[in-house]
């Protein structure tokens, strides 16, 4: 078997390092553009660096075609910030998942986020065929083997280094059938799983009462949770949300809000009206931010500004959680003894 | 049973074009009771194409029959002849009984007038669902007689993703979410310690993945010298 440890760490990630030192941990996400121009991530990357510990790289999210997690990522690290690599069941089988990790690890990456994957009928090759070799429990195993025993999936010895990932999975508390959630939660913390972070949530009150069952449970001490938080654009994207996407619960008096932001405001200045949405957007996530973080239980919180990264610094600061801490450099991190 | 739809009269239009002699051949079986190939349609299909090919002014011989079952060489014998005489042969059978038939009379040029769509059963009159995928290792003493290989979008085998609401897959509102249905009947039944359980990675090599699959069955064999 090969060393368990980096240094006392799993993997040594400095999202791990934050977390394990109890400090409330903050995640960001980068979306790759549909287009193969790395400086689009490094613009990214340079507006979220020193916001969060790690940035999430999406893997083909909602099933569109967008530059690879695992090649965005390298450039991520070469600006100086962590990636979480994204990795669905839905494109990729066991064998390659795991000789993609093997290369994400090579690369530098030291967190990876297993998912199930969005339907491939909601993106831009619905008539592609679906793998789902592995589902997301199953990927979390595979993944926390490879590190643990330095196993393939078939039991094959990993030869040499194992690449030792912190690992992620989702969690949303607002699916269906709500009473299981927590448990579906329990089967992953099971797997092996590390860190968790959950859908949107903008229903604090429900979120708490998925919160008190974890905590009934046990697995807010078993793993890190935390808490997805989306800053609303417009009241059309409240609408859209509560409306018409599955598992995500928005209360009305938050579309009310956002609806309210621009009331004064001229239909025909379009500007100003989206400046007055934006402001209160930010507003509302900042106190979501802030409500979240007295939950016991909630480890950090994931803030996911799709196609807006220019919104985490006003919420990351506007919440207190600016600057970011320090973590103590490890002396060998990057070099696991095998 | 084996559920399928007719193909649309154009494309069949289009597979039979060059022939003067077509023979529809329907199925008594399976596609009989999804009303896609059986007598009743086989007839309806020929009478459909003599009429297209007759006011395209190009006007087709199409006669057809049925047989008791596409898919066993012993009740093909009997149209041999009928086979012979078709310049193409149009099977309303599911895609077993095409090339049942393609098979059993090489000569013949066989083309498919279905789309063979599942395994399932009707769940009221005139809707069917798909209820087994062949996956060849059947799990479904897990999951309280529901499956997910065939029926959840993702073939999940630990639980419902996070796209379950209100007892519909994300996926298509009018299909139910495979995993709610597991869990409320591993609920109705006080099994759902069965949920609780990781479910290791499934051996897809006993499904489609495997490659083709066949069965042998020595204790059912002819010994060669039975058959002499
Ligand atoms: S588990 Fe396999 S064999 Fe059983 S019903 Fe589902 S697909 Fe068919
Ligand atoms: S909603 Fe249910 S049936 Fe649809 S993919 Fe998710 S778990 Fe499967």
């Amino acid at each position: 078997m090969s060393d368990t440890s980096t240094n006392g760490y799993k993997s040594g990630s400095r999202l791990e390092q934050v977390l394990r030192a109890g400090h409330f941990a903050v995640t960001a996400e980068l979306g790759p553009p549909q287009g193969a121009d790395g400086e689009i991530i490094r613009k990214k990357a340079r507006l979220l660096k020193g916001l969060c510990e790690a940035v999430n790289i999406t893997d083909n999210q909602t099933a569109i075609v967008r530059m690879s997690s695992i090649g965005a990522g390298a450039i991520v690290l070469q600006e100086g910030l962590e990636p979480v690599i994204q990795m669905t069941c839905r494109d990729r089988n066991r064998l390659a998942i795991q000789s993609d990790l093997l290369g994400a690890y090579a690369l530098g990456a030291r967190n990876v986020l297993c998912l199930t994957g969005d339907h491939q009928s909601f993106g831009n090759h619905p008539t592609a065929k679906n793998v789902h070799d592995l589902d997301s429990v199953q990927l979390i195993q595979m993944v926390v083997e490879m590190r643990d025993q330095g196993r393939f999936q078939c039991g094959d010895e990993i030869k040499g280094v194992a690449p030792r990932f912190f690992v992620g999975g989702a969690a949303n508390p607002f699916g269906d059938p709500f009473e299981w959630r927590p448990y579906r939660l329990g089967k992953k913390a099971k797997a092996g799983v590390d860190f968790i972070q959950t859908q949107l949530i903008y229903n604090v009150e429900r979120f708490s009462k998925y919160m008190e069952k974890v905590r009934e449970l046990g697995l807010h001490e078993q793993v890190y949770i935390l808490a997805g938080i989306g800053p609303l654009k417009s009241p059309g994207m409240a609408r859209y949300m509560r409306d018409q996407v599955p598992g995500l619960d928005v209360p009305d008096h938050l579309v009310d809000r956002m609806t309210a932001a621009a009331s004064g405001i001229s239909k025909e200045d379009k500007a100003a009206r989206r400046e007055a949405w934006r402001k209160e957007g930010i507003q509302i996530a900042i106190e979501l931010v802030q409500q979240l973080k007295g939950i016991e239980g909630v480890a950090g919180v994931h803030i996911m500004a799709i196609e807006w990264e220019e919104a985490v610094r006003p919420i990351v600061e506007g919440a207190g959680l600016f600057p970011r801490p320090e973590p103590e450099p490890l002396p060998t991190a990057d070099d696991p003894a095998d | 049973m084996i559920v399928a739809e007719q193909k649309p009269l154009d494309e069949i239009r289009d597979l039979i074009a060059d022939a003067g002699k077509v023979l529809v051949v329907g199925c008594g079986t399976c596609v009989t009771v999804c009303f896609a190939g059986g007598e009743k349609e086989a007839g309806i299909l020929a009478t459909s194409l003599r009429m297209a090919s007759k006011l395209n002014g190009n006007a087709q011989d199409v006669t057809h029959l049925t047989v008791q079952r596409q898919c066993e060489w012993e009740y093909l014998d009997p149209i041999e002849e009928q086979i012979r005489q078709a310049e193409v042969v149009v099977s309303l059978g599911c895609g077993v009984g095409v090339q049942a038939l393609a098979e059993h009379f090489p000569q013949a040029w066989v083309v498919p007038g279905l789309n063979t769509s599942f395994m399932g059963l009707p769940t009221e009159q005139g809707v069917w669902e798909e209820r087994c995928a062949a996956c060849g290792s059947c799990i479904l003493g897990l999951t309280g007689g529901i499956c997910p290989i065939a029926r959840c979008a993702k073939q999940l085998l630990n639980g419902p993703c996070g796209g379950s609401q209100d007892g519909v897959c994300e996926v298509n509102a009018e299909t139910p979410c495979a995993w709610q249905l597991i869990y409320d009947r591993l609920k109705a039944h006080d099994r759902l310690d069965l949920l609780m359980e990781i479910q290791p990675p499934k051996d897809w090599s006993t499904s489609r993945d495997g490659g083709p699959r066949r069965i042998t069955r020595e204790d059912l064999r002819l010994v060669a010298e039975q058959v002499e």
